[in-house]
């Protein structure tokens, strides 16, 4: 299996902007890889342990869903995360290769009934602690912002 | 004292297992699979099984890690146990807290708080 293609322009830019396109298979060396590249950025750019910690995790989720949900675990699938970190803003985009899905039809896991459900949290950690997430339909693409206060 | 296996290390003090993770990460699905299935495990050798797991080492986790503990939750549950979590760091509890799982666990801020909780 092909490692996870790295393409970044970085420290060429007069506003300090740091950006990347990663494709990536369901490979746990590949998802540390992307990790690390843009928490390093993220660190560098001047963004406190929250802000790194929130990345991180709101990143987590949306890889894991992109694989899992969106590309059904099919190993032959990559997703493509494109980043961009400047510093006063980062910006997220995760891409699977499957067919999208309606966010609508996702439940509320911190309601009652649904709270014992071992799944469903991703996209609400994501919007938790994001400044922005959107998706993209059909729903195979997650746009996320984190913006510093 | 166990060996420590999937990441886990196993202790048993007055009749409560203590589960403590060595690893700082909780992310990968198929480590928290394994690691679900050998807390389940110990739950399933036990008729009303007693555990604590304790996080003291747990710097990042995911919602996969969450779905994990919910269903040793669930298990403990089906055979009279009781669950007591601990020790977790101020952002992975304001992760508890952002899901609400901090009202479906009993939390401790110490090992030795959750062990007095044990009847």
């Amino acid at each position: 299996m092909a490692a996870s293609k790295h393409d970044s322009d970085s420290n060429g830019d007069a506003d300090d902007v740091r950006r990347g396109v990663v494709v990536m298979h369901d490979v746990r060396e590949e998802i540390d890889r992307l990790q690390d590249t843009v928490l390093v950025a993220v660190a560098d750019a001047g963004f406190d342990e929250a802000s790194t910690f929130a990345v991180r995790l709101a990143l987590e989720e949306a890889v894991a869903n992109a694989f899992r949900h969106g590309n059904s675990e099919d190993p032959s699938k990559t997703v493509t995360v494109h980043y961009e970190v400047s510093p006063h803003r980062i910006d997220l985009a995760v891409e699977d290769e499957g067919p999208g899905f309606d966010p609508g039809a996702v439940p509320d896991p911190t309601e009652d009934a649904n709270l014992e459900i071992p799944s469903g949290r991703g996209i609400m950690l994501m919007r938790a602690y994001m400044t922005s997430v959107e998706i993209v339909a059909p729903g195979n693409r997650i746009e996320m912002v984190f913006r510093r206060d | 004292m166990n060996p420590a296996s999937n990441g886990l290390q196993i202790t048993e003090q007055d009749g409560v297992s203590r589960v403590d993770f060595v690893e700082r990460n909780i992310l990968d699905e198929a480590n928290i699979q394994q690691i679900g299935e050998a807390i389940g495990a110990l739950v399933d050798a036990s008729s009303r099984p007693r555990l604590l797991i304790c996080f003291e080492n747990v710097e990042h986790l995911s919602s996969a890690a969450l779905g994990a503990l919910i269903t040793v939750n669930t298990k403990v549950k089906a055979r009279d146990g009781q669950l007591r979590l601990s020790n977790i760091r101020p952002q992975i509890l304001e992760v508890f807290r952002i899901t609400r799982l901090d009202r479906l666990f009993e939390i401790h801020s110490t090992a030795e708080e959750a062990m007095a909780t044990f009847g």
